[in-house]
């Protein structure tokens, strides 16, 4: 098949497997069959994409035009590719771990949550495959909206709340700053489309510049930079599966994705690099990084333990991409990757332990290690990962961010770095500790290990967190392709 | 030779549909006269609209005696994008009305509303395609007369007091329009507009002209529901009959928005608008205070009528925003949403209208559940809730996407700050719904209501349809709105 064809199986796999599921609805088995028939397809087809994209090829596909002179279209570049293999991948194991969660716990409303589900993973194609600001944005709003069911699932007073901060700051975000920026773009730059160099040009000054860039950093709340962060831990009333779609396959990851994005392709980095205006932009992604782990260092609650950590990894991107050299360039897209395997395997793992023990706080988890030695050695695999031991993939990004900030000479980078990579381990290791170290509390119900659906997808994910060296060829090419082009 | 005519076919219809449904009586057959006559407009609002793309404006002479002394009926693209907007709701309204008014009124007066709307689709369309000014407030009272019969057809007794809120407002609106009018008149000594415009340019005492210009401002301002002159507005709205609502939401207030372009950029001429007084400076600060108070006050509703009422005053602050602005994108941004805002808000009440039939009213504790029990009414509520916001992939984001344009443009970026600030209280007020709809059981005051009958639900899924169609392909809407701008800031035709 060709690019543009398989640009378009691509978008179209996901929602025709939506159709299906919502068709098959009153037949379970063969409801979850079309979900994980629909997430290889769709890998596969993604992964269709990928020798030509390597080979530098750039498969294109105009739709048509939205507004005179702005396009609704799609074209495949190396960061986007990466961005959809790691989505359409990590689908497939969300899936077989969300079959396990979802009958484990008899949730409700289960083909509403996989239709959902299928409907994001179409909206994140489009996100990584958008060909301009306008076609992304378009894509980057659906992706909100057709996750709200999904953060809301259990309908209670609780959801309603938490999908109100989810709504209120995704969507508070997007219009009020993102849009803002995008028409600004468009009436300096006269053009949307995501160019190599970027597209403001000497038609900007600095002043507005600078300006662009607030608009364009906080306006994409799903990076989670602070002050616009709490959507995430406010998100954490869904059920795990969700947890996991939004902080590894889809959302947050859009997030960082249209950040990296648009630093090169609309500013560009070197034209960045020019401007004084953007020194601030390091500075607050410093901070994120440092604040969020240390509130995540005083959670008890697991997986709001686990959001303060993406809210502090997703800062490792936007500084990466913010220290504006090639070779952090490679890691902010690294580490998109990168942080997707290893926290999709620890949300997997909290799942996997609320599921068999219903416990949810790190203050329960006292030996629990002995019960469930699969799940906690997948959080173990995880949090060093995170933390950045060899040959873990947190690893091989952490290496390259490391190596442009010191080849930048940006000291205090490198050293919101290090402090950073203490505290990751001062509030993953004490979990890990606990599980295998410290004996369970008397008359603890007695319990195993999670459905082996569940076990299966933390096993596949863990395997991809050791092994990310052994294929990082793939990440690698394709963030050197951005970075150098 | 039919096509030759069809200018005035494109009114005639309708009018003489109208009697003609007061002889045969029956209701059906009334329907079938008022669905047909109403297509036709339609039909013939699509040629006009081909025929003005191809050889230009059309100057049609009624009795064949000539402009100025005769009566001109004159099409261009700006008359022909509103000519489409109200046949097209008028089109999609009259199928809609056969279950949604058979439900609504008594037997014996359903003949009657078909003749009202017949009437008032003639006086909107005369309105809109009048090339004379006097004619223009003929055409006026008859969509204003019937308007208020219409309203006072519906159910609850209230709808009389509404009615007659807005027939004392209207008429004070139709009476400022004819006297300002009238010191056009002494200024001048022409009715007709392109005359008008011509002759004001040569006139040496300005003030009758300057007090002629507010006068006519507020009186189309009353009709428009320029804030503060909405009052008869969220009444009328919320309680004329369902397919009344849609239809006037979508229709009425945009034809007068309609009107005062017209009067400020080809009549007047912006120059003597903006420089003389200082409408664009009123405009600014009453459409913000439009925006920001109405979208407020919707917030706090519990029938979803009256919500989407005010939403429709803080919609039409949007269009006279773009007009304040009076530069390209303004105006296109001012067209384009009185078209998108049309479709959306008659899909809107429409649905809202199923929602009424199945359990008595549209109010908020009633949509409980509706998610589950009206799943197709609800998502449409919902898709054209988004398009209120302005989501991308709806028609509202276009014009949304052109107002701040405009105002970037302008260098004020604050207005643009303004422009998508303010769509934050239309996602808290369209959120309302959704959680009452989605994310709330169903209780004791919640009937278990069925999907709504089909003949109601394909025309109010038709306009979701245009909704989504017109947000992603804009090569109709904004290439009109564009030529509109254009036509209306090259100055008097």
């Amino acid at each position: 098949m060709s690019g543009a064809q398989l640009i378009i199986a691509a978008l179209a796999l996901p929602l025709a497997g939506a159709a299906g599921i919502a068709i098959c609805g009153r037949w379970p088995n063969l409801r979850e069959a079309v979900t994980l028939v629909t997430a290889i397809a769709l890998f596969a087809a993604v992964l269709g994409l990928l020798p030509g994209v390597l080979r530098g090829a750039v498969p294109q596909l105009f739709v048509l035009e939205m507004l005179p002179g702005i396009a609704l279209g799609f074209r495949v570049e190396p960061l986007g590719m990466l961005f959809a293999l790691v989505a359409s991948g990590l689908w497939i194991v969300n899936s077989i771990y969300s079959i396990g969660y979802m009958r484990g716990n008899d949730e409700p409303h289960q083909t509403r949550f996989f239709v959902c589900f299928a409907l994001s993973l179409a909206a994140t194609i489009g996100v990584a495959f958008a060909s301009n600001l306008l076609t992304m944005f378009l894509f980057y709003e659906a992706l909100t909206l057709i996750t709200y069911p999904l953060v809301t699932h259990h309908g209670d007073a609780e959801a309603r709340a938490g999908g109100r901060s989810y709504l209120g700051y995704l969507l508070g975000t997007s219009i009020v700053l993102l849009l803002p920026a995008i028409i600004a773009t468009w009436a300096i730059a006269g053009t949307l489309e995501f160019t190599p160099g970027g597209i403001l040009g000497a038609a900007s000054s600095n002043a507005t510049v600078g300006l662009l860039l607030a608009l364009f950093m906080f306006g994409i709340g799903k990076a989670a930079l602070m002050p616009v962060h709490r959507w995430l831990p406010a998100a954490m009333v869904a059920p795990t599966p969700v947890s996991a779609l939004l902080h590894a396959v889809a959302v947050v990851k859009a997030g960082v994705f249209a950040v990296v994005k648009v630093i090169v392709y609309v500013f560009g980095v070197q034209a960045l690099a020019q401007v004084r205006t953007a020194d601030w932009l390091p500075t607050v992604a410093g901070f994120t990084i440092i604040a969020a782990s240390i509130v995540a260092l005083r959670s008890d609650n697991l997986k709001r333990r686990l959001a303060y950590s993406t809210v502090s990894q997703l800062s490792y991107v936007v500084l990466a991409a913010a220290l504006l050299t090639p070779l952090s360039v490679v890691g902010a897209v690294v580490h998109i990757a990168a942080h997707a395997v290893s926290k999709i395997t620890l949300f997997f793992a909290a799942g996997a332990i609320y599921t068999a023990s219903g416990k949810t706080e790190v203050s329960q988890l006292d030996g629990i290690g002995r019960r469930m030695p699969w799940t906690m050695l997948a959080f173990t695999i995880g949090s060093l990962s995170l933390i950045g031991i060899p040959p873990a993939a947190g690893f091989v990004s952490k290496w390259f961010i490391f190596a442009g900030a010191a080849a930048a000479g940006k000291y205090v980078a490198l050293a919101v770095l290090g402090v950073s990579t203490l505290l990751n381990a001062a509030y993953f290791l004490p979990v890990v500790y606990a599980a295998f170290f410290r004996p369970p509390p008397r008359g603890d119900a007695a319990h195993g290990e999670a459905p082996w659906t569940m076990i299966a997808a933390m096993t596949a994910t863990s395997m991809l967190v050791l092994g990310f060296a052994a294929y990082s060829g793939v990440p690698l090419a394709l963030a050197r392709a951005l970075a150098g082009g | 030779m039919i096509f030759a005519h069809l200018p005035a076919l494109e009114v005639v219809v309708p009018l003489v549909a109208a009697p003609l449904t007061v002889l045969v009586r029956r209701s059906s057959v009334a329907w079938a006269v008022a669905t047909a006559a109403c297509t036709f407009s339609f039909i013939a609002a699509l040629l006009l609209t081909a025929e003005v793309a191809a050889h230009g404006p059309i100057s049609y002479h009624i009795g064949s005696w000539a402009p100025p002394w005769g009566i001109e009926y004159r099409v261009d693209t700006l008359s022909a994008f509103v000519l489409v907007l109200v046949s097209g709701m008028a089109a999609v309204v009259a199928p809609y009305a056969w279950r949604s008014v058979a439900a609504e009124l008594p037997r014996d007066q359903v003949y009657l509303f078909y003749t009202m709307f017949c009437l008032s689709v003639a006086g909107l369309l005369g309105m809109t395609i009048t090339g004379d000014a006097f004619n223009l407030f003929v055409f006026m009272e008859i969509s204003s007369l019937s308007s208020y019969v219409l309203i006072a057809l519906g159910r609850d007794r209230r709808a009389q007091y509404a009615s007659y809120q807005y027939l004392v407002l209207g008429t004070i609106g139709a009476t400022f329009y004819v006297i300002g009018l009238g010191m056009l008149y002494l200024a001048t000594g022409t009715l007709n507009i392109a005359d008008l415009a011509q002759r004001l340019q040569h006139v040496e005492n300005l003030r009758p002209v300057l007090a002629g210009l507010a006068f006519i401002t507020v009186g189309i301002s009353l009709k428009l529901a320029l804030y503060p002159l909405h009052l008869w507005l969220p009444n009328a709205y919320t309680y004329a009959p369902s397919a009344v609502t849609a239809f006037l939401a979508a229709t009425g207030t945009k034809v007068s928005v309609y009107v005062l372009l017209r009067f400020y950029f080809s009549v007047f001429g912006f120059r003597l608008v903006a420089e003389t007084l200082p409408m664009p400076e009123i405009l600014l600060v009453l459409s913000i205070l439009a925006i920001v108070s109405a979208s407020l006050v919707a917030l706090f509703q519990t029938d979803l009528k009256r919500l989407f009422a005010y939403s429709s005053v803080a919609q039409i602050g949007y269009i006279t925003l773009g007009m304040s602005m009076a530069s390209r994108d303004g105006l296109t941004a001012a067209v384009v949403h009185l078209f998108n805002h049309g479709i959306t808000k008659g899909a809107l009440f429409l649905l809202l209208g199923g929602v009424a039939l199945r359990s008595g009213r549209a109010g908020l504790d009633r949509v409980r559940g509706l998610g589950r029990s009206m799943p197709l009414t609800s998502v449409g509520i919902l898709i054209a809730g988004l398009s209120l916001i302005g989501v991308p992939g709806t028609a509202g984001f276009v014009s949304k996407w052109y107002l701040a344009l405009a105002a970037i443009e302008a260098g004020r970026w604050w207005l643009a700050a303004l422009v998508v600030a303010t769509s934050l209280i239309a996602v808290a007020y369209v959120w309302r719904f959704v959680e009452a709809a989605y994310l709330s059981e169903p209780d004791a005051r919640t009937p278990a209501p069925g999907e709504s009958p089909l003949a109601m639900l394909l025309p109010a899924w038709a306009l979701v349809a245009a909704t989504v169609y017109f947000g992603f392909d804009t090569s109709y809407t904004v290439a009109a709105a564009r030529a509109a701008a254009a036509l209306l800031l090259g100055g008097a035709p």
